[in-house]
């Protein structure tokens, strides 16, 4: 008779809880040797090689290669005895027993020692979860408790009926009840996937035909027992009896059975968002009350969030402020849109406070730089690819206008018109991202007069441009309604002091103020 | 290699070439001449099974049966060269590592495993084997051998001149160790006392990840002149020439000679412990260089170009190797939990009145859950 042996996962460093299976050595029906490497892991130390505890044919790999598993679960399963004879049959929990291997076995019959039923183990994964039993141990693995412990997740009720139904005769692959209430990440990792951790106590538990105490009624053919108030009740709240649990004596649907369904239901409407209205949520696992979303961060956000805690924290910002008339800027704006020469680009307020910005860098050369800590070296930039901070379906991306510095007006109007269809367009390469040396974010396009920008990290200077108002202003001694705009420029004080700063934002707004100021200082 | 700093070849006392070439030494030559082909073969074997009980404790780390393993790999001439010079009544403050001076003393190689499974704080009685137990903790054990050894000068065991009784004492440790405060403490006491001490360094050029290169700008035999304790440099990978220079180190020990200060010149194969990854560190250009300088390959090609290693010893010895292995496994494997009331055992040598209370109230304790010992 065939003996089937299982490896766990030990401890290949101290103290470690977990590694990943780098790459098998083995495959199903290979036949391996004592200490015969079969298997690579990586631990948060290092690259190990695992060599084989037993002698025999290789039945199984439980765990997938680049699958982190905690220490202590069973990786592989070999037969130390192939040439046995066959056992019987397979059928359901009657498979041949399998003593997992690993060192408790002296400290923890029960985990250790107990047979496996090799059949049943994968479907039984979902209900062994909660009660795995720990081991105190003193070596290697420490308490290896709960061998793929993962978080509950918001499951409908039938799901959770499915799982407990389902029993012995689900196979690891057709079993999968448990169903996410979103699509995503999340769903991918409850899936058959996941390696099945023996589970010795919590398995035997459901047997092919038992009805076990948590079902509802309909799964198990059965109408619905309740009380006229309980049934009233459901009527009323448009609860369908037979798919609420019942947990009464005998089985009958109570009040709070009632409420508790409708409470969950309630929880699943609130969960279920149009992916396209609220696509920050695409990706995200509801909470079981129905109340928060969890999205993993990752990709744009990820990036933003690390650049911004970067910048702010290395950087020390300084953010000085401006309001300034820009009625003469307006003015020039609408003659351009007449002009022939830039009938084929868009002319904005933008263009100018970008060509504003060239101009102020021009004279004040010296905010167009970057601190290099590692270096201990101010790095002054020749050149300025200037960046402009584009809200994208994606996230806030800064891609930044390649040697602006060589730009006239039309040819900066073209690569702010391309730069601003591609982010538009969420094609925004990392190079059309890199190397930015100063950037200006439009934060007036959401009607908002200033902020305090952060620093795109690796340049000394930021300018936000608020939004453009029609407000009373002194104007040649009288008050008239002008164009108004706040101007605010953030920089980097390890290497901008603020009276440099100062200056720089002076000019931008000088030139906003008067464009033919650009005549003087172009 | 370099030819100066503490990684230099020059002035190692070397019997046996790489290639297996037996070399004269004018000093040390005399102090193998009486091993012949079976002594030879007797050092090739305790190598070449201390190197299998190694390896299978090292497989067994991995297949999680011990929480941790200090190899051995490479260090097997060092440590059973001067293992075997060792005389009965001499006694060994080893560190951690010397799997192979703990096989020349006597004890079954399945002793060491107990420590390393976390079951048992040492693992053997130190009186029987004159083999001090592992100390984990660097170089602290290289003054307990010190004071030891000040111990034997007094009970006058040194320099009776009668062989039975004149006793050395042996401290094992690694370069690691020698940037430790003990280490120097150990060499002070050691050199003003005349102590009949062998401070034996295995110099395995890693201090875990830290090379011999950031702990010295001198090879480290030449600090035990400062002390005051004359040193020799010796090629560690050759058990001829360890064997030799240990000889006369314990000789000069039991005569009332004082301290040496023995550095055997050797290379950490395997990584520090079996939680360490050395290829993050070194490179295995390296490795391969001290590949070509294995101890036992050394001397297996020599046994072997003297027609002196036939075929049916090395069918024994492999089989042996086997066995040995197979054995470690299964023992390993059987290792129960300790009795928790062990923990009150060895606290004192003599009774204490304190420790047997806290034993009296442990055992009532333990006996108030049903059904006997709680887990």
């Amino acid at each position: 008779m065939p003996s089937f042996q299982q490896f766990r996962l030990p401890d290949a460093g101290e103290g470690l809880t977990e590694a990943e299976i780098a790459a098998w050595h083995v495959a199903v029906g290979d036949t391996v040797a004592i200490n015969q490497t079969i298997v690579e892991i990586e631990t948060a130390k290092s690259l190990v090689d695992l060599p084989s505890p037993f002698a025999g044919v290789v039945t199984r790999l439980l765990v997938e290669e680049g699958t982190t598993v905690e220490v202590g679960t069973p990786i592989i399963e070999i037969d130390t005895d192939p040439t046995g004879e066959a056992p019987a049959d397979a059928a359901p929990g009657a498979g041949p027993e399998v003593p997992v291997h690993g060192p408790t076995s002296d400290a923890d019959p029960v985990q250790a020692g107990a047979p496996v039923a090799r059949h049943a183990s994968a479907a039984a994964e979902p209900a062994a979860e909660a009660d795995e039993p720990g081991g105190a141990v003193l070596v290697g693995y420490g308490t290896a408790a709960a061998p793929t412990a993962r978080r509950a997740r918001f499951t409908s009720a039938e799901g959770d009926v499915d799982a407990g139904a389902a029993g012995p005769d689900a196979t690891a692959a057709g079993a999968a009840p448990v169903r996410p209430a979103t699509a995503g990440p999340g769903a991918s990792r409850g899936g058959a996937a996941a390696p099945a951790p023996a589970a010795p106590a919590a398995m035997p538990t459901v047997r092919p035909g038992a009805v076990p105490t948590g079902e509802p009624a309909a799964v198990s053919g059965r109408r619905a027992l309740a009380k006229p108030p309980v049934r009233k009740l459901a009527r009323d709240l448009g609860v369908d009896l037979d798919s609420v649990v019942p947990t009464g004596p005998g089985g009958i649907v109570t009040r709070e059975d009632v409420l508790a369904h409708q409470a969950a239901a309630e929880a699943r409407v609130l969960a279920t968002y149009p992916a396209d209205d609220q696509p920050w949520l695409a990706s995200g696992t509801v909470s079981p009350d129905g109340r928060q979303t969890r999205v993993p961060v990752k990709s744009v956000r990820k990036r933003t969030a690390e650049a911004m805690v970067t910048s702010a924290f290395t950087a020390p910002h300084v953010t000085v402020f401006q309001t300034v008339d820009v009625t003469r800027t307006m003015k020039l704006v609408q003659r351009l849109r007449q002009d022939k020469e830039f009938a084929d680009v868009r002319v904005t307020p933008l263009l100018i406070a970008a060509k504003a910005l060239l101009l102020a860098v021009r004279r004040h050369p010296d905010v167009n730089a970057s601190w290099d800590e590692a270096a201990q070296e101010i790095v002054y930039k020749h050149y300025v690819n200037l960046g402009i901070a584009a809200a994208t379906p994606r996230g806030l991306v800064v891609p930044n206008i390649k040697d602006a510095h060589r730009l006239g007006l039309h040819d900066l109007a073209e690569g702010l018109a391309a730069l601003t269809s591609t982010a538009r367009a969420g094609k925004v390469t990392p190079r059309d991202m890199s190397d930015g040396t100063i950037t200006i974010t439009n934060v007036g396009v959401f009607g908002i007069d200033t902020g305090t920008p952060i620093l795109n990290p690796g340049e000394a200077a930021i300018l936000a441009f608020g939004a453009i108002r029609e407000q009373p202003w002194v104007h040649k001694g009288k008050i008239k309604v002008r164009h108004v705009t706040q101007l605010a420029l953030s920089v980097d004080h390890r290497l901008v002091d603020g009276a440099l700063g100062s200056m720089v934002l002076a000019d931008v707004a000088a030139v906003l103020e008067d464009p033919a100021q650009a005549l003087v200082w172009g | 290699m370099s030819t100066s700093g503490p990684l230099t070849d020059d002035g190692l006392v070397q019997l046996l070439t790489p290639a297996g070439e037996r070399v004269d030494h004018p000093d040390y030559s005399a102090r193998v001449a009486h091993l012949d082909a079976d002594a030879l073969r007797g050092l090739y074997r305790d190598m070449v099974l201390v190197r299998r009980f190694d390896t299978e404790a090292t497989a067994l780390q991995r297949q999680g049966e011990l929480g941790l393993w200090a190899q051995s790999l490479g260090q097997e001439a060092a440590q059973v060269g001067s293992g075997r010079a060792l005389a009965r009544q001499d006694y060994v403050f080893p560190s951690y590592r010397e799997h192979g001076v703990a096989h020349t003393r006597g004890l079954d190689l399945t002793q060491l495993l107990q420590l390393f499974r976390g079951v048992d704080h040492g693992g053997w009685d130190p009186e029987e084997f004159n083999f001090h137990l592992y100390t984990l903790v660097i170089g602290s054990h290289t003054l307990h051998a010190t004071g030891y050894a000040m111990g034997v000068q007094r009970d006058g065991a040194v320099g009776t001149g009668d062989p039975e009784r004149d006793t050395a004492v042996v401290t094992y440790f690694g370069d690691g160790a020698t940037a430790q405060g003990d280490v120097n403490e150990a060499l002070v006491f050691a050199a003003v006392n005349n102590a009949p001490l062998v401070l034996f360094l295995q110099n395995n050029q890693w201090a875990i990840s830290e090379p011999t290169t950031r702990q010295a700008r001198v090879p480290l035999a030449a600090r035990g002149p400062g002390f005051g304790v004359p040193s020799v440099r010796v090629d560690g990978n050759d058990v001829l020439a360890t064997y030799a220079v240990t000889a006369e180190a314990l000789e000069r020990a039991r005569t009332g000679g004082g301290p040496t200060l023995v550095e055997a010149f050797t290379y950490r194969m395997g990584a520090h412990t079996t939680s360490d990854d050395p290829s993050r560190y070194r490179s295995s250009a390296e490795e391969d260089y001290w590949r070509q300088r294995d101890p036992i390959d050394r001397l297996e090609k020599h046994l072997a170009a003297a027609g002196e290693l036939p075929e049916e010893f090395r069918t024994a010895l492999a089989a042996e190797a086997d066995a040995l292995g197979e054995k470690i496994r299964t023992y390993v494997r059987s290792l129960g939990r300790p009795a928790t009331s062990t923990m009150f055992d060895h606290v004192y040598a003599t009774p204490h009145s304190v420790v047997d209370a806290e034993r009296a109230w442990f055992e009532r304790y333990e006996a108030s859950f049903a059904g006997g010992e709680h887990r």
